[in-house]
């Protein structure tokens, strides 16, 4: 806040009188004038880290380097092969490449300034003193800097030179801690709060996301697949995680018997919130009009045309709620622009259920057939989505043995250039599997 | 590194029920409902009839020893000493009690920290390194963030839009920051400048040629040395070739712009997940607070405001009222480049009579 601070040493502006690192700060006029304003400032605190004898030199550095990028308005950091023992990844390498004119690094004492990428619990959960531990480390063997988290979902440790980087992985991999993907192989995944907190919760998203990624650990440490493969779980369709457009296998919590409706609440909501907020808000709101409102203010629900959108459920939270057999959707092939174009997942799978050890082991085991078909098949730096769109959903589906399934499609084709010799072949196969 | 390397450990991702809160522990997968008693606090209530309130607020995203131990110190003092991030980095204390709720927020806004982020707010802008740390960044992120943050502070710690904002600002087209109600990314205007002494030294020529999506670049030998050529006209200036190949700079003091985009959405509430769409290109990207990139996501949210309904996501909204009347509302100009001309660019044409006069 701008107004002076309670407690100036307690507070986000906060800065220690005693400057302990030697090297004197350069001017920052750019960065300075992000410490005004009332939002906490990242540039205060890396001027803090700055004043601190270890490390403080780097950061003092840092800063000087990130004022002159303030300045010309570009970028100076190059990457590199920076591992730890035993692995090929994890480590986002950065080497200055700003130069004086003898050639030398103008900002030399943060000319190694690497970044650590650690995976965090399942569903970002931590102990104050987990977090400070982890802090600790970070301040012995680095600059001190963190961020919670990057968009991949990773803990970034910014800043640490070469030397440093083994003893800070040794240092936390000896209590529970593990690296996280860089390049071109499994990535850290990421899962909402879920069954924690969130009663919209349809699956046990804590324990989706450490089995796929834990099953993957070898391809997340050792990058050699065609490009990044991304897992993300979200517990319901509001998709806190972003995972249809972010990641290349999405699961996703749902349910497929009736939403429950708690009719004493729905006229508990209409008296608090009025009839007309009701239509306005919620019935004409619903995407495939399964919401009815009848006169003595009893609210219908079709289930057959719910699409489980979760708007309504939004709305009324202690009317409305998810139903009891509940599930995951799977999409595959979610990313973003480059470079074919931006993509959203598509549905592999309408609905698993994931209740016995078998279901969770049909899990993996579709993940690894998924990965291991674009293992063999994508091109080089090639996603799994613009695999999919090479070489079509069909071919996939083939690949991997999955049986098409009319919730893939938005629409059936509408191009008549096609070749169906097979036609019924494939409808007997369709036949088969609705008889079985 | 110590003379003797260890094997790594890899156990891989933790399991976070370890860190949870014992309540959420207890009632894990048993919740009945939740509410918002007020911006930046939820109150959950579990079918046992138990309850967490968790308190929200904004941060600077990285943070330093002094930060997490002061945060620390509050979680520890006034509330139950757990810790959770949302996605968009916003830190989440949880308490049992309701009666320590005040105290704690007391305790988080005197420290500076903003309480907020939650139900139809402008929550936290999602991002990543940019100059800090990227080594392909058009701009920065932090400070792109921390400048925004400060104007639209009031709109975070306050439920006062239609639904939910959520704004990602991106350094490169790689778009990082992901989807947006409003995306504010990096486009380049200009073909990468290239620097034929150290193409081949540092660039795998084949694989750079392959990453173009227009194949506007070819090998080439200039000046004797072997190195790559751009076709400039049909050069996107995407900057997909400039990680791979450093040497073939896209970043331009002058010529890196800035461009908004509108509409995206993540979640399957009422419409189905939606990209976002351009509005606003040629913006400066003009350190240190970006001012005209500021306020255009000041004039966007301003017109969603007053004119979206309830519940409407920026892309539902527009949906709604049509793209010519987001023009006129936002006094945008629009422009033939907000044609799209990329692959299956025609389902993005209004293809019947529906016009709204």
């Amino acid at each position: 806040m701008a107004d002076t601070p309670k407690n100036p040493e307690r507070h986000h502006t906060f800065m220690p009188s005693e400057k302990k690192s030697t090297k004197a700060f350069y001017d920052t006029p750019n960065l300075d004038e992000l410490e005004k304003g009332p939002w906490p400032s990242f540039v205060t605190g890396i001027k803090r880290l700055a004043m601190q004898e270890e490390f403080g030199d780097m950061m003092v550095d840092l800063l000087g380097q990130l004022e002159h990028s303030y300045n010309t308005r570009l970028g100076y950091w190059k990457g590199g092969t920076i591992s730890v023992f035993g692995y090929g990844g994890g480590i986002i390498p950065r080497f200055t490449e700003l130069m004086g004119a003898d050639g030398e690094p103008m900002f030399p004492e943060c000319k190694e300034f690497h970044t650590i990428r650690v995976q965090p619990p399942a569903g970002n959960h931590y102990s104050t003193d987990m977090l400070r531990r982890l802090s600790d480390s970070w301040s012995k063997w680095g600059s001190g800097l963190v961020a919670f988290h990057g968009q991949t979902g990773n803990i970034m440790f910014i800043g640490t030179d070469n030397d440093r980087v083994q003893h800070f992985f040794d240092d936390i991999n000896a209590y529970g801690w593990d690296l996280g993907g860089a390049g071109p192989c499994v990535r850290t995944a990421m899962s909402c709060i879920g069954a924690a907190r969130c009663e919209q919760s349809c699956a046990n998203e804590m324990k989706i996301h450490r089995l796929l990624v834990n099953n993957f650990i070898d391809d997340m440490h050792r990058p050699a697949l065609p490009y990044k493969f991304k897992f993300k779980v979200s517990g319901c369709p509001n998709d806190c995680m972003n995972s249809i457009q972010r990641a290349d296998m999405a699961v996703i919590g749902t349910w497929r018997d009736d939403m429950k409706v708690n009719q004493e609440e729905v006229k508990n909501f209409i008296a608090d919130k009025g009839r007309k907020y009701v239509i306005d808000n919620v019935v004409t709101r619903c995407p495939t009009n399964a919401l009815s409102l009848s006169d003595d203010d009893e609210l219908a629900v079709d289930n057959r045309n719910c699409v489980r959108c979760m708007h309504c459920i939004n709305v009324m939270t202690k009317a409305l709620s998810v139903g009891d057999d509940k599930g995951v959707t799977i999409l595959i092939g979610g990313k973003r622009t480059l470079k074919i174009g931006d993509l959203m997942g598509t549905i592999l799978i309408p609905f698993m259920k994931l209740e016995t050890e078998e279901d969770y082991e049909k899990l993996t085991e579709l993940a690894e057939e998924i990965i291991d078909f674009w293992a063999e098949n994508g091109l080089e730096h090639e996603r799994c989505g613009e695999m999919i769109d090479r070489i079509g959903l069909v071919n996939f589906l083939e690949g991997i043995g999955v049986d098409v399934d009319p919730n893939m499609i938005a629409t059936a084709r509408q191009s008549s250039y096609v070749r169906m010799d097979t036609w019924d072949e494939e409808a007997e196969k369709w036949n088969q599997r609705k008889a079985g | 590194m110590s003379d003797t390397p260890q094997y790594p450990i890899e156990s891989g991702c933790p399991d976070g029920f370890q860190y949870l809160h014992p309540v959420m522990k207890k009632n894990f997968g048993n919740w009945d409902f939740h509410e918002r008693p007020r911006p930046g606090v939820l109150r959950h209530v579990a079918k046992s009839g138990d309850e967490i309130w968790t308190v929200r607020f904004g941060t600077q995203r990285q943070l330093g020893p002094y930060e997490i131990n002061l945060l620390c110190d509050i979680a520890d003092e006034y509330a139950d000493g757990y810790v959770h991030f949302t996605i968009r980095s916003n830190m989440e204390f949880c308490v049992a009690d309701e009666a320590k709720v005040e105290p704690l927020i007391q305790a988080i806004e005197d420290a500076g920290y903003p309480i907020g982020g939650t139900g139809n707010s402008v929550t936290m802008i999602s991002h990543t390194q940019g100059w800090l740390h990227c080594d392909i960044p058009g701009t920065d992120a932090s400070g792109v963030v921390k400048a925004l943050m400060d104007e639209l502070h009031e709109d975070f710690t306050h439920e006062n839009m239609p639904n939910r904002v959520h704004i990602t600002t991106s350094c490169c087209q790689i778009n990082c920051g992901g989807q947006g109600d409003i995306a504010i990314n990096v486009q380049h205007t200009k073909p990468p400048k290239i620097n034929h002494d150290l193409v081949a030294n540092a660039c795998e020529r084949p694989s750079v040629v392959a990453r173009c999506p227009v194949a506007a670049i070819r090998p080439a030998m200039v000046n004797g040395k072997p190195s790559l050529e751009i076709d400039e006209k049909k050069c996107i200036c995407c900057g997909a070739c400039f990680p791979p190949c450093p040497p073939m700079q896209i970043n331009d003091a002058e010529y890196s712009k800035l461009a908004i985009w509108v509409g995206g959405k993540h979640s399957n509430a009422r419409s189905k997940p939606m990209f976002h769409k351009l509005v606003a290109a040629g913006v400066p990207n003009n350190p240190p607070r970006w001012p005209e990139a500021a306020a255009i996501v000041k004039t966007i949210l301003e017109a969603y405001r007053k004119d979206a309904l309830d519940w409407e996501r920026t892309g539902d909204w527009v949906e709604r009222i049509g793209w010519p009347r987001f023009f006129e509302l936002t006094e945008l100009p629009f422009t033939k480049f907000h044609i799209d001309n990329w692959k299956g660019a025609r389902n993005s044409l209004n293809a019947s009579t529906h016009i709204r006069f």
